[in-house]
C-alpha cells in the first residue's frame, strides 16, 4: 500500500509558540484584561494589580527608557467608600506623578470610564476598582472591556471588591488576600513588605496554580512556596458511621 | 431620398451610417485641440468652434498668420475648415459661413459694411424665422439692418424701426430666434456667452511590469496598489469614480478591459478592489501580462469627509485630551482628577486633586522614611479598641464588625495639629503601622492622648490601608 500522507488536523497542529503553563513574574506575554478578587477591607487587591501592572510593563518594557504615559485608575463611589482613594505618598515612586484618578458615581459611569480610557492611546494601562457584583458588570461588559484592551493594547487590571467570581471574560483572574508580611531587617516587630497571598484559578495561557508574592521596590518576587503537605493516605473519618445500603468494603475501596 | 432610392440612381454612392454623438465626441476634442491658438474654445454643433483669441493674434504673427497657421493645421489632418477672425463671435461665425475664406473683419471696420451683403442665414437663425425674413421680404444682412434702424443717425427713428420689428418677434425669446437680437450680438451690441469647453483629465494610474505576471495573485497585488493609486488621485481633486476600467496589455499585444460601474462615487480601496476582483476571475494571462491601467473614466465629486474619524480613533486610540473630554461630559468636570502633594503633613490636607491637564505644581517629594499607606479613606472610620496593650497601641480592636489581632506595630508617629488652619481644641495624632494576624497592614490613629486637656478618653480611628 503506498504511503498516504494525511493532512494533520487543525486541533493537532500545535502553537508556534508555547505559553509557559507555569505563570511566574516577568513573563514575556501578558493579558490585557485581568481580574483580581480581593476583600474589601485591605488593600491587597489594589497592591497586587499595581505590582502586576508593574511587572507587565518592566517585562514587556513597550516603551524603551522612562514611561511617561499616564496610568489610569478608576473607582467606582462603593469601592472609595470601602477601601479609600489612593494616597500619593503611599503610590510607587514612579507612579506619582502619572496618576489620573477617576471617581465614578455608578458602574455603568465607571465602565463607560475604563473603556474609554482602555481606548486612550496616552494611558501605560488602566486600574479598575469595583465594589460587588453589579449588574452592568455582566459578561457582555467584560468581553466588550477585553475586546477593547486587546485592540487597543492597553492592559487593563480590574480589582473586585468582596465580589463573586461571576461570569467574566477576563484573560487572567486572580483571587487576592493579604498573607503575614516579611519581617523588617531593622525592626522585627513592624510589618514588612507587603506580601499577598495570590491564587490563579482561572487562566488561558496558564495553569491555575497558588503563589506567595511581594513587591519589593517595585520588582515582583516570588517568596519560597510552602512545602507540599506529604501525601497520606485519605483518613476516612467516616468509617464508623453506619453503613446504609452499601457495605464498608466498598465503601473503603473506592 | 431614401438611400435605396439615391443608390438605384447612383449605384456608386458611399453610404456611411451617420454618427451623430461620434460627431459631438470628435467636436469636443477638437475644441480641445483647437485651443492650441486661444485660451477658450466653444463648440458650435454640429460642425463648428468658436475659439477666443483676444491678444493672442501677435503670438503667431498677426491676423493672417494666424488663420494661415489654423489651415494648415487642419489640413495636415486631412479636415477642410474655413475660418474667420472677427471682434464677435456672430460675426466671425457669419463670415466664416458666409463670408469670403479667410476672412478678417478688424477692429476698427465698420461690421455692417463689411458683413452687409451677407444672407440673414449668417445670423444663425431658425428656419421658420428665415421664412418669415423671407416672406417680409429681408435676405441681406444691410436689409435688416435697415428695417431695424441700426444705420440711422436719429435715436428716435432708430428706436421706432426697432419697435416695430421688436413687435414683429415680441414672442420669440431665444437668439436663434429672434433677427434684432442676434443683429445686436453680432454688432456687438449685447453680450453673447460662450460656454467653453474644458479639459478634464481622467484620472489614469498604470503600471508597468518587470516581468510579466500570470498568476492571479500578483495580480490582485498590482490591483491592490493600483487601486491605492487611483484612490489617492481622486481623492486630490475631490472625485469619487463612478465607472472604472481596466486594462491589462498581454505580452502578445492582446489587451483586455474590464469594466465596473458603481452605485454612489466611491473612493474606497478596498471596495473597489473586492469588485474588481470578482471581474478578474476570466482573465487569460496567456504569456503572461506586461502592464495594467486603471482609470475611472466617470467621476463625481465627492467631498472629503470625516466619516472615518471614528475609524482613525478606532485604529490609533484617542488622546487623553479627547478622553478626559468624553468622561468629563458624562461623569462631571469633578469625576477626573489627578492627585498632587500640598504643602500640609495632616495627610487628608497632603495630598490634593486638581483638574488632569493642567501642569503639576512644582512639589517636594514626601520623605522616604515616612511610611504611607496606599489607600486613605475619605475619613477615617472609628475603632473600637477591646485591649490595648501597656504601650498604647491596640492589641486587639474591632472593624467593621470584625475583630483583628494586632500582630506587629511600628509607631507612633506623631502627627501634631495645624495651628494655623485649625482651632485650639484640635487634638494631636499617634499614628500606628500595624499588622494583623491574616497579614492585614492598616494606619490607625488616636485623638489625643489622656490629659492633654483637649476632651475626654482618646478615640482610635482606622486612617488607610496598606497594600
Amino acid at each position: 500500500m503506498p504511503f498516504k500522507s494525511i493532512k494533520q488536523s487543525p486541533a493537532r497542529i500545535l502553537p508556534a509558540r508555547l505559553s509557559e503553563s507555569r505563570w511566574r513574574p516577568g513573563l514575556a506575554e501578558q493579558p490585557f484584561h485581568s481580574e483580581i478578587f480581593a476583600p474589601a477591607t485591605e488593600a491587597s487587591g489594589a497592591g497586587l494589580a499595581l505590582a502586576l501592572a508593574g511587572d507587565a510593563l518592566t517585562s514587556l518594557n513597550e516603551c524603551p527608557g522612562k514611561d511617561h504615559r499616564h496610568v489610569l485608575w478608576v473607582q467606582d463611589r462603593a469601592a472609595i467608600r470601602l477601601g479609600g482613594r489612593p494616597c500619593l505618598a503611599g503610590l510607587p515612586s514612579d507612579l506619582r506623578r502619572r496618576l489620573i484618578h477617576v471617581a465614578a458615581a455608578t458602574p455603568e459611569d465607571m465602565l463607560f470610564a475604563l473603556e474609554e480610557g482602555l481606548k486612550c492611546r496616552d494611558f501605560a494601562c488602566v486600574i479598575g476598582e469595583i465594589a460587588g457584583n453589579p449588574r452592568a458588570l455582566g459578561f457582555t461588559a467584560s468581553r466588550r472591556l477585553s475586546l477593547t484592551a486587546e485592540r487597543h493594547r492597553v492592559r487593563l487590571w480590574l480589582v473586585r471588591l468582596d465580589a463573586a467570581p461571576d461570569l467574566s471574560s477576563a484573560r487572567m483572574r486572580w483571587q487576592a488576600r493579604a498573607a503575614p508580611s516579611s519581617p523588617q531587617r531593622w525592626n522585627p516587630a513592624a510589618p514588612g513588605t507587603p506580601i499577598w497571598h495570590a491564587e490563579l484559578f482561572r487562566s488561558r495561557a496558564h495553569a491555575p496554580g497558588e503563589w506567595i508574592l511581594s513587591d519589593d521596590k517595585g520588582r515582583l518576587h516570588v517568596r519560597p512556596e510552602p512545602e507540599p503537605e506529604p501525601a497520606i493516605t485519605p483518613d476516612f473519618i467516616y468509617l464508623g458511621r453506619p453503613t446504609v445500603g452499601r457495605s464498608l468494603a466498598t465503601r473503603a475501596r473506592a | 431620398m431614401l438611400l435605396a432610392d439615391a443608390r438605384a440612381l447612383c449605384p456608386q454612392l458611399d453610404a456611411v451610417p451617420a454618427d451623430p454623438a461620434g460627431d459631438l465626441a470628435f467636436l469636443e476634442k477638437l475644441a480641445l485641440w483647437a485651443q492650441r491658438w486661444g485660451p477658450w474654445s466653444a463648440l458650435d454643433p454640429p460642425d463648428g468652434l468658436l475659439v477666443d483669441i483676444t491678444g493672442v493674434a501677435h503670438l503667431f504673427g498677426g491676423e493672417e498668420h494666424l488663420l494661415r497657421d489654423v489651415a494648415s493645421a487642419f489640413t495636415a489632418r486631412g479636415l477642410t475648415v474655413r475660418a474667420a477672425l472677427a471682434p464677435t463671435a456672430g460675426a466671425a461665425w457669419a463670415l466664416a459661413h458666409y463670408g469670403p475664406p479667410a476672412a478678417i473683419l478688424a477692429p476698427e471696420n465698420d461690421p455692417l459694411r463689411q458683413l452687409g451683403d451677407l444672407p440673414v442665414a449668417a445670423l444663425r437663425l431658425d428656419d421658420d424665422v428665415l421664412t418669415v425674413l423671407h416672406r417680409l421680404g429681408i435676405k441681406r444682412l444691410n436689409e435688416l439692418a435697415g428695417v431695424s434702424g441700426a444705420g440711422q443717425n436719429d435715436p428716435r427713428k432708430e428706436a421706432a424701426a426697432r419697435d416695430a420689428l421688436r413687435r414683429r418677434f415680441r414672442n420669440h425669446r431665444s437668439p436663434a430666434a429672434h433677427p434684432l437680437l442676434r443683429l445686436d450680438q453680432l454688432l456687438g451690441r449685447v453680450p453673447e456667452p460662450l460656454l467653453p469647453v474644458i479639459a478634464q483629465v481622467m484620472p489614469l494610474v498604470q503600471r508597468r511590469l518587470m516581468e510579466p505576471i500570470r498568476h492571479r495573485d500578483l495580480l490582485d497585488r498590482v490591483l491592490e496598489d493600483l487601486t491605492l493609486d487611483m484612490v489617492r488621485e481622486l481623492e486630490a481633486r475631490g472625485h469619487g469614480a463612478r465607472r472604472l476600467e481596466m486594462a491589462l496589455w498581454r505580452v502578445d499585444g492582446e489587451v483586455l478591459w474590464r469594466r465596473i460601474e458603481l452605485a454612489a462615487a466611491t473612493r474606497e480601496a478596498s471596495h473597489i478592489t473586492r469588485l474588481f476582483a470578482a471581474r478578474l476571475d476570466d482573465v487569460e494571462a496567456g504569456f503572461g501580462i506586461e502592464a495594467v491601467q486603471l482609470r475611472a473614466s466617470w467621476t463625481e465629486s465627492l467631498a472629503l469627509s470625516q466619516a472615518d474619524l471614528d475609524a482613525a480613533a478606532q485604529q490609533h486610540g484617542t488622546s487623553l485630551a479627547a478622553f478626559v473630554d468624553r468622561l468629563s461630559v458624562r461623569l462631571g468636570p469633578k469625576a477626573i482628577t489627578r492627585p498632587v502633594l500640598r504643602a500640609s503633613h495632616v495627610p487628608e490636607r497632603a495630598q490634593g486633586w486638581q483638574p488632569p491637564l493642567d501642569p503639576l505644581p512644582l512639589q517636594q517629594d514626601a520623605l522616604p522614611f515616612h511610611t504611607r499607606p496606599l489607600k486613605l479613606l475619605d475619613r477615617a472610620e472609628p475603632i473600637a479598641v477591646l485591649y490595648a496593650s501597656p504601650d498604647g497601641y491596640p492589641q486587639r480592636f474591632r472593624w467593621r464588625g470584625q475583630v483583628r489581632e494586632v500582630v506587629r506595630v511600628e509607631g507612633p508617629e506623631r502627627l501634631a495639629p495645624e495651628w494655623w488652619r485649625e482651632r485650639s481644641t484640635a487634638r494631636l495624632r499617634d499614628y500606628y503601622r500595624i499588622e494583623d494576624d491574616g497579614g492585614r497592614r492598616y494606619w490607625i490613629y488616636r485623638q489625643g492622648i489622656a490629659g492633654d486637656g483637649r476632651g475626654g478618653v482618646p478615640d482610635w480611628f482606622l486612617h488607610g490601608l496598606y497594600a
